[in-house]
């Protein structure tokens, strides 16, 4: 499948990645490579087969309703670029 | 019901509107962690390292949030899908760490069922559901603390959230709003949602198209981001209605887009068109494995089912004699439903309704209190009843009695007995305050005789303001009669 630079532009937008004016091209090629390699599945007749889901064949495991973690705002925080008064502080997103 | 139509000088409009409803989930832990759901806490207390998107957490479903989502799916009369999947949304905002929301996207925990509403002018209309499914909530932003920042509390962020998706089946602004008010009823009934609004843990988007009245087709519609209350949602739709209107009737189009609400003005704004609506690329949530339930576990739930208001209502009509309204107006909150059964027990149930529905919520309203801290008791309010039933006291007394039971909650039986209200029926003392009263009144008797007969409600007023409210009126009126005829 071939794919065009508006295509990767979009992509990157959505990853947040910061693709380069000039690897906007390349990274076409890569992309198409790649999307190429992979259409050789569509070889394959999938006509009633339901997506799967994980290769696990596990059944969900589920947890009783009790509180077992929290409190530990400081450990919570510490990664957070910037906090002020026990929040994360972001730069303003107003919609 | 009548129609709901939008009329302007150039032509007859009707509205399209289906509603989006998020309940948080009441469970203590979150949905995929074992973080605290606790509302009103300090910031960021109640963050596990699930929550906050840490590497290499993993979610966890909660038991108690798949259970109250089939709770709520019976609720709702819906299809319980055995087999469901939780996916992943993908997009970026400060509130959501982990910058994807675990969701339900193909299969949903419930499928289509249907809610009766209740209008006011007595009628009903069945509303269809699309789906429900379970999800988690995002943390919370606050914009308003700083100039140039924006604040992020992740206590919210993984608490346990039910979507329900109606069918775009309301007509007028007022079946939305009805709907709500039953949906917020039926979560608290069943304890799966405390249905708070402006708290949050209940919000609603709103989506509104229209089109030439009597039409069938479905023209582009427009959705408002959470709409917080019933009053709110009603004025959404129409304000949204006529603003589309306007667009047709000056030769635009309408295209698809989201609009924020502002409750001040009642007016939305734009937020985004439909070539910047997000793209969710949804994929299967690769660390959760689908959700298989039982029939057995479904049954047991079936079983836990207590009665909903509309069957309730059905009861209270059926075999205690309310009028559907009153019915209705009684079964809207599980508490008042219970108080009123607990004083209709043995009394006369029409009444106590009447005196629920005036004097006793006004009390409420005016004391500011929840029905549980009422100082009337619903044994009380029944012996009241029970009172003026068997002509102790008189309907009148029976309010200066309530007075006193909203002060000192005592037995009314206890008021009237100490106070000495209890109602004069012996005909010879109303006798002869009447003949008191007609002799004190010469010029009125031959007015009355002259042919002013109306006067013979003044004389039982005099009557009875003499007897202090305590003469049986139905008496005072027979014998006030007897005597000026004579």
């Amino acid at each position: 499948m071939a794919i065009d630079t508006h295509t990767v532009r979009r992509i990157a937008f959505l990853s947040r990645l910061k693709i380069e004016e000039e690897k906007i091209e390349s990274t076409k090629e890569e992309f198409s490579k790649i999307l190429n390699w992979i259409e050789e599945l569509n070889e394959v007749n999938t006509d009633d087969v339901e997506p799967l889901i994980s290769v696990n064949n596990t059944t969900l495991r589920m947890r009783d309703d009790e509180v077992t973690a929290g409190n530990c705002r400081a450990e919570i925080l510490k990664n957070a670029p910037a906090a002020e008064y026990d929040y994360f502080a972001v730069p303003k997103v107003v919609e | 019901m009548a129609e709901y139509v939008i009329e302007t000088a150039k032509g007859k409009w009707g509205i399209v509107v289906g509603l989006e409803i998020h309940c948080q989930i009441i469970s203590k832990s979150k949905i995929f962690s074992g973080g605290s759901t606790e509302f009103g806490d300090e910031p960021n207390v109640n963050v596990s390292f699930v929550d906050a998107g840490m590497p290499g957490m993993l979610p966890t479903l909660n038991k108690e949030c798949v259970h109250q989502a089939v709770k709520t799916g019976l609720g709702l009369n819906a299809k319980i899908n055995k087999y469901s999947e939780f996916s992943r949304k993908n997009y970026f905002y400060a509130d959501m760490p982990t910058d994807y929301q675990i969701t339900q996207f193909r299969y949903p925990i419930v499928g289509e069922g249907e809610i009766t509403v209740d209008l006011s002018d007595g009628t009903n209309k069945k509303i269809g559901i699309e789906r429900m499914h379970i999800e988690q909530d995002a943390g919370k932003s606050i914009h308003d603390l700083s100039p140039t920042k924006s604040y992020i509390d992740l206590n919210r962020a993984g608490v346990g959230l039910m979507e329900i998706v109606t069918k775009p089946d309301f007509r007028a602004p007022e079946e939305a709003g009805a709907f709500l008010r039953k949906l917020r009823s039926i979560v608290r009934y069943l304890g799966t949602c405390d249905g708070n609004m402006d708290e949050g843990s209940m919000r609603c988007d709103v989506n509104v198209s229209v089109r030439p009245f009597g039409s069938s087709e479905l023209r582009s519609r427009c959705e408002m981001k959470n709409v917080n209350s019933v009053k709110f949602v009603m004025q959404a739709i129409e304000n949204e209605a006529k603003r589309q209107i306007e667009i047709y009737e000056n030769g635009g189009t309408i295209e698809q887009e989201t609009r924020q609400f502002d409750p001040t003005t009642g007016q939305s704004k734009l937020m985004r068109k439909k070539e910047f609506a997000h793209d969710y690329r949804y994929f299967p949530e690769p660390d959760l494995p689908p959700l298989v339930l039982s029939d057995e576990y479904i049954a047991d739930i079936k079983a836990e089912m207590i009665e909903l208001p509309d069957a309730k209502k059905q009861r209270f009509v059926e075999t205690m004699g309310l009028t559907p309204y009153d019915a209705m107006v009684l079964c809207e909150n599980k508490e008042h439903a219970e108080f009123f059964e607990k004083a209709a027990q043995g009394h006369d149930a029409k009444k106590v309704a009447n005196w629920m529905m005036s004097d006793f919520f006004a009390m409420l309203n005016k004391k500011r209190l929840d029905i549980a801290q009422s100082p009337v008791s619903a044994e009380n309010l029944g012996r009241l009843v029970e009172l003026i039933s068997k002509e102790v006291i008189s309907g009148k007394i029976a309010k200066d009695v309530f007075e006193i039971m909203s002060e000192t909650g005592e037995n009314p039986e206890k008021i009237v007995e100490e106070k000495g209200l209890k109602q004069v029926t012996d005909t010879s003392a109303i006798e002869a305050i009447i003949n008191e009263v007609i002799a004190s009144n010469p010029d009125n008797v031959a007015a009355y005789k002259n042919g002013k007969t109306n006067l013979a409600g003044w004389f039982v007023g005099q009557a009875i303001k003499m007897s202090q409210g305590k003469a049986n009126p139905a008496i005072v009126n027979k014998l006030v009669r007897e005597k000026l005829d004579k």
